[in-house]
């Protein structure tokens, strides 16, 4: 890729005044946007809300959980402190970030007809399935409609006249308990994707790409890319160098102080245990994570990037800890509060969407397995752990994935009519891994 | 699988025999229910070869078809099949009571009770294996859109009467048994990997033979030999000992037996055919019926011993005591079974071949939430399967070692009571997690305050205490109680509605619309023998 005449500022900005032209001005009826991590979705759902708002368009945002609606709503006020704004919510308690409630033009309430001729209502898309209009809203935004499934939307579709759709791709996809196949292959399976199901019904509709991601540095965006991303390539919006990561405290040379090095260096770090079939909180791995966690903070590192012009201590809640089950990261905490470390956010790759860390400690999802079954190889899982980080990422995996990988061949059946995704799991894995491997750290606890 | 599954199949290897996985049994048996045991031809889809069907153990009917590949013959076949299946299935149609149902008004739009049947019981349909149910949804989706020769007089193969209604009903109870928790269509060998744990994979549970070898292995054999056998071991001929449940047949037994009994059975009836005279047509006729004879002695001997194992199957869940909820899902079936009654009564077409938008996803809503409450109930019900869930970290039991009488802040404070645990279970507890308990019959909910101690956790109760200022007696635990607290809930929220199919939004492709009637597909020569 040549990059002399590419600036990422404009290429994004470029992309931005497209898909809010396209979404104001259009003459379909939705837009989707495509984003990668980090390109600034949030960003762009803001804007695109206060542009609506501008135009005096009634205008409702779908997003899909409540932490989602209530960071918009955040955003929004942070820009735009005169907007008012509506936070539909459930009756449960606790249903809403309290700060909302210090904000004078944020109304709250747990019916729709309490917040009616407000500019812009947020909701979730549980929610907002509960609501009945006369008058359908002008036009929507649906965040995360990648994460959406396609029920889902169709309790809410009848409420906009017109939506502009924006999601990742690449991260997980909504899945369901019971099992979905008698309806694979029809173009409005309801265990499909919101987009999905919008696409094969709607294939003339404008699509746009965020080609920018502003989190992941330049050492992590062309893996991720290649990785997850083939066919639609991002870059990242830094230089290598723009980006830095020292520890004050050298290495002691141990494992985990290599592997951090090694993170802080390359921007990855593989921290490779003996191979060993192993239960899934495996004790060795769990533990092996938590010293990372617990050198990271006791090395006194220091964070440098565009953000700010000095270095900013890497604290604890600059951390983070994915795993693939609830079970490992309940193992890792515990591990965790063993060693004193506390304030470390530490959650499964579903709950890890979306959010953003200095630096990140993965459990490999096929660390210790004898089988890869179709949730460990998802590709989204793996996707979603790998870019949560702005320097680096540290995995944490025991040998013998690779062999894992090819003994194990993709088993799930060929369903007529369904959208075949690219990369498979099993692909994306072993692109993930052979660049690991490079930067490979062996440590027999 | 859950921990407590790796480790009952591990005893199980150990010890050679299948553990129990529940101490209840989940599932509703009839105590009538009709057994279907069907064969298939091999090599071409929705060809039945045969069956045993009915009701009582020691005398089941045995339907065959000589010559699979015989569309008139296949015709005789569903009709024998739907004389023994709809009369049984009649029977119940008409004993009800009265019960009540809420349906949305069409005028006020609001939730009323109005008053509805419901049938006092429903029939119950057990087949052998998870292949057994897709057989009946491949029976039902080839029957119920035959049109009989009074629905279409120029129809050029018409079927006979009463095909297409056994057709619905089958494609009816083949869409129930998706409904997790469901008993109107049970697959026995899930049934039974439901109860017991073999020391074998999953998939191997689905041989009904080896199954029950693990769960009853004979005396001097453990589970493993005993499967092992019954999956494997032949007779001199080269047949398996114990033929496997079907539909599909042994390929040696297709093979070295069934396809010279067809061919025989043709050349038989193409004499036949052929025959001039009297005495000739009757000596060949004599040699048809015995080559028939030879066929049907050949089903009968690959399926009696596939019926036998069914009902030894029902025999051991039988010993098992129902679970306190099973009555209640069972009640649902009865609501299924009476709603398909009322559809073929009020004369609707049959069940269309792909569902709409909206009837995928209310369907998939339906089984979702029936699957969330199934969970729930077996724990509740049994203490072994929540057994699993608390060593899962989704449940804890323990005795109370204090009760802190609490208020909540307000005008008018109520009872908030904080009640210390001591717990050997390791929760996965979140701040501020919500936990429920079941008091009475219906959850009651506490919250998660922090850890006094390791395995001494402070719970605040919230609700279900009465409306006065003092809970009501009962409704809170006492110092000394055991008490056990899950994290997921006991009862299901009801869904959205969704829009009616006719307002099917256009992100979904719009109103479904009326489909243009799809033209049969056209009639080839390999379509007449």
């Amino acid at each position: 890729m040549t990059t002399v005449d590419f600036d990422p500022g404009t290429a994004a900005g470029r992309a931005t005044e497209a898909i809010l032209h396209d979404t104001l001005h259009g003459t379909e009826r939705g837009v989707v946007v495509d984003s990668p991590p980090g390109a600034g979705k949030s960003t762009l759902v803001v804007r695109a809300a206060l542009e609506l708002a501008a135009a005096g368009r009634p205008l409702m945002v779908v997003a899909q959980t409540n932490a989602q609606v209530d960071d918009l709503v955040l955003r929004l006020a942070e820009k735009n402190p005169e907007l008012p704004v509506g936070r539909l919510h459930s009756s449960d308690t606790d249903a809403y970030d309290k700060a909302l409630d210090e904000l004078p033009q944020v109304r709250t309430s747990a019916k729709a007809a309490d917040l009616a001729g407000l500019p812009v209502v947020l909701s979730t898309a549980a929610k907002w399935a509960h609501v009945k209009v006369d008058e359908p809203w002008r036009h929507a935004i649906v965040d995360e409609a990648y994460q959406m499934r396609s029920d889902s939307l169709l309790a809410v579709a009848g409420l906009f006249e017109r939506a502009l759709f924006v999601g990742d791709p690449g991260q997980l996809d909504p899945f369901s308990i019971v099992g979905g196949e008698q309806w694979a292959g029809l173009s409005y399976d309801p265990s499909a994707s919101a987009v999905t199901t919008l696409l094969a019904h709607n294939p003339g509709l404008p699509q746009h790409r965020l080609p920018v991601s502003w989190r992941l540095p330049a050492s992590a965006a062309p893996l991720v890319s290649d990785a997850f991303y083939p066919y639609t390539p991002f870059r990242s919006g830094t230089a290598h160098g723009d980006r830095r990561l020292a520890f004050a405290v050298p290495s002691d040379g141990s494992g985990p102080d290599r592997v951090i090095d090694e993170a802080a260096e390359s921007g990855w770090g593989l921290l490779e245990l003996p191979a060993r079939h192993t239960p899934r909180t495996d004790p060795e791995a769990v533990r092996a994570v938590a010293t990372v966690v617990r050198r990271l903070l006791d090395r006194g590192g220091a964070a440098t990037s565009e953000r700010s012009p000095g270095p900013t201590p890497l604290t604890a809640d600059r951390v983070a800890v994915g795993t693939a089950h609830r079970d490992q990261a309940a193992a890792v905490r515990a591990a965790l509060a063993e060693l004193g470390v506390r304030d470390v956010t530490v959650d499964t790759a579903n709950r890890l969407q979306g959010r953003e860390y200095d630096v990140t400690v993965v459990l490999h999802p096929l660390s210790g397995r004898p089988d890869a079954t179709a949730f460990h190889l998802e590709t989204g899982r793996l996707c979603v752990l790998a870019s949560r980080h702005r320097h680096a990422c540290i995995m944490v995996c025991r040998a013998g994935v690779p062999d894992l990988l090819d003994d194990y061949p993709a088993t799930e059946p060929v369903q007529l009519g369904t959208l075949v995704k690219f990369p498979d799991g099993w692909e994306a894995n072993h692109a993930v891994l052979s660049h690991l491997t490079e930067h490979r750290v062996l440590w027999r606890p | 699988m859950s921990l407590i599954t790796t480790l009952a199949r591990l005893e199980a290897v150990d010890s050679g025999r299948a553990q129990p996985a529940a101490t209840v049994r989940h599932r509703h048996l009839s105590d009538r229910p009709l057994v279907f045991v069907p064969l298939t031809t091999s090599g071409e889809t929705g060809a039945p070869l045969g069956a045993l069907v009915g009701t009582d153990r020691d005398a089941p009917r045995l339907l065959v078809v000589p010559q699979p590949r015989d569309r008139d013959l296949r015709f005789t076949f569903l009709a024998d099949l739907a004389d023994v299946v709809l009369p049984h299935i009649e029977s119940y149609a008409d004993a009800v009571e009265a019960a009540e149902r809420t349906e949305t008004d069409p005028e006020t739009g609001k939730r009323v009770k109005v008053a509805a049947e419901l049938c006092a019981d429903a029939p119950q349909l057990i087949v052998p294996s998870r292949t057994g149910l897709d057989f009946v949804r491949l029976l039902g989706r080839s029957m119920r859109f035959r049109r009989t020769a009074e629905q279409d007089p120029d129809a050029p193969y018409p079927a006979p009467p009463r095909v297409p209604l056994l057709g619905r009903w089958l494609t009816h109870y083949g869409e129930r048994a998706r409904v997790p928790g469901s008993s109107l269509l049970l697959a026995l060998t899930d049934v039974l990997s439901r109860h017991w744990a073999t020391g074998q994979s999953g998939l191997e549970d689905q041989h009904l033979g080896a199954l029950l070898a693990w769960i009853e292995p004979p005396v001097g054999m453990t589970g493993a030999e005993a499967a092992r056998r019954a999956e494997l071991a032949r007779d001199a001929d080269g047949q398996l000992l114990c033929p496997p449940a079907g539909p599909a047949t042994d390929p040696a037994f297709d093979n070295k037996l069934l396809a010279p009994a067809i061919e025989r059975y043709d050349r038989a009836r193409t004499a036949l055919a052929a025959a001039e005279d009297p005495l000739t047509a009757d000596a060949r006729l004599a040699a048809l019926t015995a080559a028939e004879r030879e066929i049907r002695d050949l089903v009968a001997s690959r399926t009696r011993p596939t019926w036998d194992a069914v009902w030894r199957g029902l025999d051991l869940l039988r010993a098992l005591p129902a679970g306190a909820h099973v009555e209640g899902r069972w009640t649902r079936d009865r609501w299924s079974f009476t709603a398909h009654r009322d559809r073929v009564r009020a004369g609707e077409p049959p069940q269309p071949r792909r569902d709409d938008a909206v009837t995928a996803a209310n369907k998939l809503a339906t089984r979702e939430r029936e699957q969330a409450r199934l969970e729930a109930q077996e724990a509740l019900d049994d203490p072994l399967v929540m057994a699993g869930r608390r060593l899962a970290g989704e449940a804890f039991a323990g005795e109370v070692t204090d009760v802190v009488m609490a208020y909540s802040e307000g005008r008018r404070p109520s009872p908030r009571p904080l009640v210390t645990v001591r717990t050997d279970d390791l929760p996965h507890l979140a701040e501020r997690a919500r936990v429920y308990r079941s008091l009475d019959g219906r959850p009651q909910s506490a919250e998660f305050v922090g850890y006094e101690a390791e395995g001494v956790l402070t719970l605040r109760v919230l609700d279900r205490m009465g409306r006065g200022k003092e809970p009501e007696p009962g409704s809170v635990p006492e110092k000394g109680d055991r008490v056990c607290f899950t994290l997921f809930e006991h009862e299901q929220r009801g869904g959205a509605k969704l829009p009616d199919p006719e307002d099917t939004p256009w992100t979904h492709g719009g109103p479904p619309g009326e489909a243009p009637p799809e033209a049969p597909d056209p009639v080839t020569e390999e379509d007449v023998l």
